[in-house]
């Protein structure tokens, strides 16, 4: 537990400064991820350590967004002001966005086994 | 007796909202709450526990009178730790490598056309119905993850802590509506599930779709972290280019 957070702060610290000497648009955690994965592929497999750990912290992703969320009351002014503009443009940007690409790849993509049909039971295997 | 324990009140209430004790508490028992209503009334999207957390934060801080930035100076270690996470999305990542190459093509393909879909109907959804310029602005980088969508909206003139906002409703309304809007299209393949939740909504769209199924968790996540790269990279340069 402890060792996974160390690693994964290691990884966002390494993104971090990287992205600033090197001036790159993208943030740190995301270039983080690149070489957290870049280790696991060099290792060729997850420690059990880190599969628990990292699946602990996915399981609860969304409770990390809701400090950010409650951002939503100092914009009550403008939100009210403009809200059939943003409420339109939030829920249909949004549903279309999800549509579009899950279309477009689906389209694309070589079928497999692994289907919404047959994968009844939603806690499901990798 | 009675101007004593008042005192004692006022006491403990100027200690708690100074505190960050009384943020970090409230954001995880709020989000509690939103869990146990989620799982009591039968797992309905709809029930969303961010939303329900966030709705019952900002009407408590609202009611309290507590300020937003005292709220956050506790609420920002469980903020801070989106940081760690986005880097653990290498492990779902590894899990389903081999599934991920072999999809490159049309993941890219996929990336671009979603990309660019999610952030024109937003500004053009907003201008049609009369949206301000900064709201506009606010709205292009919406689809992805908070940090980069806010460096985003600085770059192109809008106001970072309002694209925040749009940012988590955009998730939101994702996780709740998202698998009715795939059913919809009828797109069954959890690869193309995953990938447009996380293309189209980030982390919360994520956090969805690894409730759902491992493999779409995956895809999302990859889609979150390639149109974090495809918009901070694409969005900028178009928005000189064209303003």
């Amino acid at each position: 537990m402890l060792g996974t957070l160390t690693i994964l702060l290691l990884c966002q610290l390494a993104g971090e400064l990287i992205a600033r000497l090197l001036h790159l648009p993208i943030p740190g955690p995301v270039l983080g991820m690149l070489f957290l994965f870049a280790g696991l592929l060099l290792r060729g497999g997850v420690p059990r350590a880190i599969q628990d750990t990292a699946g602990g912290i996915l399981r609860h992703l969304s409770l990390l967004f809701i400090p950010a969320g409650v951002g939503v009351m100092t914009h009550a002014d403008r939100l009210s002001a403009e809200a059939l503009p943003i409420i339109l443009a939030l829920f249909g940007s949004t549903l279309f966005g999800v549509a579009v690409t899950a279309k477009m790849m689906a389209a694309l993509l070589r079928p497999t086994s692994a289907s919404a049909d047959e994968a009844a039971n939603p806690g499901a295997k990798p | 007796m009675n101007g004593a324990l008042n005192n004692d009140l006022r006491e403990i209430w100027v200690y708690l909202s100074a505190s960050p004790l009384a943020g970090l508490t409230m954001t995880l028992v709020a989000y509690q709450i939103g869990l146990w209503v989620f799982e009591r009334f039968g797992r309905r999207p709809v029930l969303n526990p961010v939303l329900i957390a966030v709705l019952l934060l900002a009407g408590m801080l609202t009611a309290s009178g507590i300020e937003y930035r005292t709220y956050f100076a506790g609420a920002q270690f469980v903020h801070f730790l989106l940081g760690p996470a986005t880097v653990a999305l290498a492990v779902p990542l590894y899990n389903q490598f081999r599934q991920v190459r072999q999809s490159a093509l049309a993941m890219l393909a996929a990336l671009l056309v979603g990309s660019a879909a999610s952030s024109l109907s937003a500004v053009a959804l907003a201008w049609i119905f009369g949206g301000s310029a900064a709201t506009l602005r606010s709205m292009a980088p919406k689809s992805v993850t908070s940090p980069i969508a806010m460096g985003v909206s600085e770059q192109i003139g809008g106001l970072p802590s309002l694209t925040a906002v749009f940012v988590i409703l955009t998730g939101i309304i994702a996780a709740t509506f998202g698998t009715w809007a795939l059913n919809l299209v009828r797109v069954k393949d959890w690869r193309a599930r995953g990938f447009g939740m996380g293309v189209a909504a980030h982390g919360i769209g994520t956090a969805r779709a690894l409730q759902v199924n491992e493999v779409a968790g995956a895809f999302a996540g990859l889609g979150m972290g390639l149109n974090g790269l495809a918009t901070a990279l694409l969005l900028p340069t178009l928005y000189h280019l064209f303003w």
